[in-house]
């Protein structure tokens, strides 16, 4: 058992001067952006929440907000039950474990914006491998920055390929600290294969599904510098996702204010998803 | 069992697929590149690299990006261990709310922070340098770290720090001499996982470096634009880039799996 | 229910065994009746959970045959072969409730509603879970799990054979008992034949009609407990079954008396064989105190409750007597009556002497 120590605040200290440093003053900077008006010359007029309603009444946010909604829900839709077939595909010991858990994790040590170029490339309609592939072997007329659909399947495709790693990895790691007293049992019980998934795998996977579906649903939500690198959130506005619309407002429009307003409502999307979701992923818990 | 290894063969396929293409398109020249398609380089050239390694535009911006990750790394951790002793360890006021406040941290969208980050670093003159980078990514890695090292702390027993305190060990020759090494495993997945996340990590770098301390990746979609399109350095230099996480992957292999799955949730 | 028979088993962890120390099963040939309660004890690493891995069919051995009722089973699935095993660690299934758990092996066979609910209820009153039975599994204590698991075994009625891999392992001392009891009675209610593996004599000896004692891959004898006590066939059986264990002593035999430290000592019977290591056994409750003897001097007592351990030394040779109500003193010269009908010869760690068929004594 942890026991009462007061003094334990020296040790955290330090984290907390350099979180704090980091999230509190941008912070506290960020909501006065929110409530003030500027014209650039260093002179704020109090603007209320003027703001946040303004943002939050217009069309070009709640696009942007559907869109973002609609990617994190495909994502997860397709990496999370990919993630777990993968992983229960995956040997359990020997010579070839390291080797697929080193190669599977190759795509998320690429600096994001490589991964977008990657991908561009990647798709280009004549050179591109996927772009050649798709329009010269298969004969789709495929060319993302004309046609809004195969920009978002790329975009799409390129998450799944960049992150569904994530979710292999946790899984694999829960699946392997099941002991084998449990398979055995199952055997001898005379239970299906589906069953053993049902009620032994997924119940011992449930914590790090957990924190793989939070991890990619944040990041997800977060995305910014991939779509933007491959497709600049085109064609028009069709890939423009919250991040991207926002850095745009901020530092292509320099609307302080508008831009504040929206990255405290991102923010608190976010963070009320994600407590939402942890909630009820561990209610059932014991204790 | 035959059958059931296809799904990890089928899916490294599509995972390397592009990473080959992007390498196998650094060794090409630009005239084959823009011909049309090829799926092996016809002729073999390594001008790409060449210039990467002789510019220091280039080159410099490699080192660049490996200082702040290197910075932030050995920041996030001295800083991370022993917060992490404290919550694996004692009860104090506030410390549940102190540790969901840190992850919400990781919550935060880095395009939320970017435009303040660069009023912040730019009003304490650090803009443009890779302690600010470095210290920027601990906003997000330092919680990372005292959630995975947490979790390892206290898969060891307390009885531990007992015997060592009842054999006379002070507080920090402890900490140093016996438990730092019974956790090494936990601060190389740790470890690992602020690097990669720096690594990676592209909008608040950019935002907060122009030219001393600017990454090779926004060195190479910068260059990459403003000399026309040079697709061959830009894989050359892309690929680069996969080099030190692949290094530091092997190193951790055995435990990646783990790092995660010992935190708590 | 079924007669379990081992025929010529032998099992090796490696694809080309070079030698029988490469084989954690060396050759077992055992049978075992149909409704008997049986422990098999050893040390760990004696291949005891190999053979019952055989047994349930998670392992497939590399020689011999196992024969349920006279059919061959070797190549059957766990499934297949209609048995139950409870495991070291109770192995419950989580998200399921109680009732859930004991119904799971009678759904999967696809045994009719009213049926399942009949046995759960059975099962549940047998077991003391009935209060607990819309519980969820996950919550309960380990010795409650532990019971789930059981019940999950007994509840098929049709079971071959149950088996339990050390299963008191996690429970709390003052339980052990209580659970060990239960399993006793439901022995006699189920009459199922049950396998109970354990490294523990005590549970081997209060649960079974007969053992089963293995080391190193080779089973030393089986008999029932009487048995093993009284006449340990292999000096390993005299040592790990009772507390103390047998003395082992150095000795030169001579047709039925043995010479120890220059002493005649009376044996059993007669000796068979000839050559080996011989050496003389005797268990600490069959030496006592007497007025002549070997003369042996005193240098521990220890007070174990019901009676006294005595340490002595005879010569050069350290053993161990055991008296009732009184104790010599530390340091005290006294001698030692070895009792006849239990003082054997076992050459090479097997017994060698025959006991003498006679009315006299």
């Amino acid at each position: 058992m942890r026991t009462e120590n007061q003094k334990a605040w020296f040790l955290v200290l330090p984290v907390l001067a350099l979180v704090a440093f980091n999230a509190l003053v941008p912070m506290m900077t960020v909501v006065n952006y929110s409530v003030q008006e500027t014209f650039g010359n260093n002179q704020f007029f109090w603007q209320g929440l003027d703001w946040f309603e303004q943002i939050l009444r217009s069309e070009r946010f709640q696009a942007a907000l559907g869109r973002q909604f609609l990617f994190t829900a495909i994502i997860l839709a397709i990496e999370v039950p990919l993630g777990i077939i993968i992983a229960l595909s995956m040997p359990r010991k020997g010579f070839w474990v390291p080797v697929c858990l080193v190669l599977m994790a190759l795509p998320m040590l690429i600096p994001w914006n490589v991964v977008g170029a990657m991908w561009n490339i990647f798709a280009l309609p004549r050179i591109g491998m996927l772009g050649y592939f798709l329009n010269e072997v298969v004969g789709i007329d495929y060319d993302m920055t004309q046609n809004p659909l195969a920009a978002w399947i790329t975009v799409v495709v390129m998450d799944v390929w960049h992150w569904t790693s994530l979710v292999v990895l946790l899984c694999y790691a829960g699946l392997v600290s099941i002991p084998g007293a449990y398979y055995q049992a199952a055997k001898i019980d005379g239970a299906s294969a589906w069953s053993v998934f049902r009620y032994i795998q997924l119940p011992k996977m449930k914590t790090v599904l957990t924190i793989a579906i939070l991890l990619r649903f944040m990041d997800s939500f977060n995305i910014y510098t991939e779509p933007f690198v491959l497709t600049g959130g085109g064609p028009g506005n069709s890939t423009t996702l919250l991040s991207i619309d926002l850095v745009k407002i901020a530092l292509g429009q320099f609307d302080l204010g508008p831009a504040a307003a929206m990255s405290l409502i991102y923010f608190a999307i976010t963070l009320l998803v994600s407590w939402v979701f942890y909630v009820v992923m561990t209610k059932d818990d014991p204790r | 069992m035959k059958k059931r290894a296809l799904i990890p063969i089928l899916y490294i396929l599509f995972l390397m697929l592009p990473i080959y293409w992007l390498v196998s398109m650094s060794f090409k020249t630009t005239n084959e590149i823009l011909s049309g398609f090829s799926l092996f380089p016809q002729t073999f050239t390594l001008e790409a690299y060449r210039v990467i390694l002789t510019d220091p535009t280039w080159y410099c911006g490699y080192i660049n990006s490996i200082l702040y990750v290197s910075i932030n790394t050995v920041l996030s951790i001295a800083v991370a261990l022993p917060a992490a002793y404290a919550f694996s360890r004692y009860r104090f006021l506030g410390d549940k709310q102190l540790f969901f406040w840190l992850l919400t941290n990781r919550m935060a969208p880095a395009a939320v922070f970017a435009l303040p980050f660069f009023q912040l670093y730019s009003s304490i003159e650090l803009f443009d340098t890779h302690l600010a980078v470095a210290l920027a990514h601990t906003l997000f890695n330092v919680p990372l770290a005292v959630w995975i090292l947490e979790g390892f702390m206290r898969g060891i027993p307390k009885e531990l720090d007992e015997t060592a305190y009842v054999d006379g060990y002070s507080f920090p020759r402890f900490f140093t001499q016996i438990f730092l090494p019974n956790i090494k495993a936990g601060v190389g997945v740790a470890a690992f996982f602020c690097f990669m996340f720096s690594w990676v990590e592209m909008l608040l770098a950019k935002t907060l470096t122009a030219v001393e301390a600017k990454p090779i990746a926004a060195v190479m979609t910068r260059t990459a634009s403003s000399a026309g399109y040079e697709l061959g350095l830009l894989a050359a230099a892309g690929t680069l880039t996969i080099i030190p996480g692949a290094i530091v992957i092997w190193f951790v292999r055995n435990y990646i799996a783990r790092g995660f799955a010992l935190g708590r949730v | 229910m079924a007669e379990i028979k081992l025929s010529h088993l032998k099992h090796s962890y490696f694809p080309a065994p070079q030698g029988p120390q490469d084989y954690a099963l060396k050759e077992i040939d055992v049978t075992w009746r149909d409704g008997g309660a049986y422990a098999l004890l050893g040390p760990s690493g004696c291949g005891k959970s190999t053979l019952l891995n055989i047994i349930s069919g998670l392992l497939t051995p590399s020689e011999g045959k196992i024969l349920f009722d006279g059919t061959d089973v070797t190549t059957e699935e766990p499934a297949a072969r209609n048995i139950a095993q409870v495991f070291q660690f109770p192995v419950i299934y989580d998200t399921m409730t109680v009732r859930q758990n004991l119904a799971f092996p009678l759904k999967n066979r696809g045994v009719a509603e009213a049926k399942v609910a009949a046995r759960v209820a059975e099962i549940a009153e047998m077991l003391d879970v009935t209060d607990m039975l819309d519980k969820r599994a996950a919550g309960l204590s380990p010795d409650n799990k532990q019971k789930i698991s059981m019940g999950r075994g007994l509840v098929r009625d049709d079971v071959n054979v149950v088996m339990f891999d050390e299963p008191l392992t996690v429970i709390d001392p003052h339980l052990k008992w209580k659970l060990r009891s239960k399993l006793k009675e439901l022995h006699q209610r189920v009459k199922a034949t049950m396998i109970y593996v354990t490294h523990d004599q005590t549970e081997a000896l209060t649960f079974a009609d007969e053992v089963v004692v293995m080391q190193e891959g080779v089973v030393v004898q089986t008999g029932t407990p009487v048995d093993l006590f009284e006449r340990p066939q292999h000096v390993f059986v005299g040592h790990f079954i009772g507390s103390p264990g047998m003395n082992v002593l150095p000795c030169e035999a001579r047709g039925d008396r043995a010479i120890f430290e220059g002493h005649e000592v009376a044996l059993e019977g007669p000796l068979a064989g000839q050559g080996g290591d011989t050496r003389l056994g005797i268990r600490p409750e069959y030496i006592s105190l007497a007025a002549s003897g070997v003369p042996a001097t005193v240098t521990k007592v220890a007070d174990v409750g019901r009676h006294f351990v005595v340490d002595a030394v005879v010569g050069q040779t350290h053993l161990k007597a055991i008296t009732e109500n009184t104790a010599p003193d530390t340091g005290a010269s006294v001698h030692l009556n070895f009792r006849r009908d239990q003082t054997r010869i076992y050459r090479d760690g097997w017994i060698a002497t025959e006991p003498r068929l006679e009315a006299a004594e």
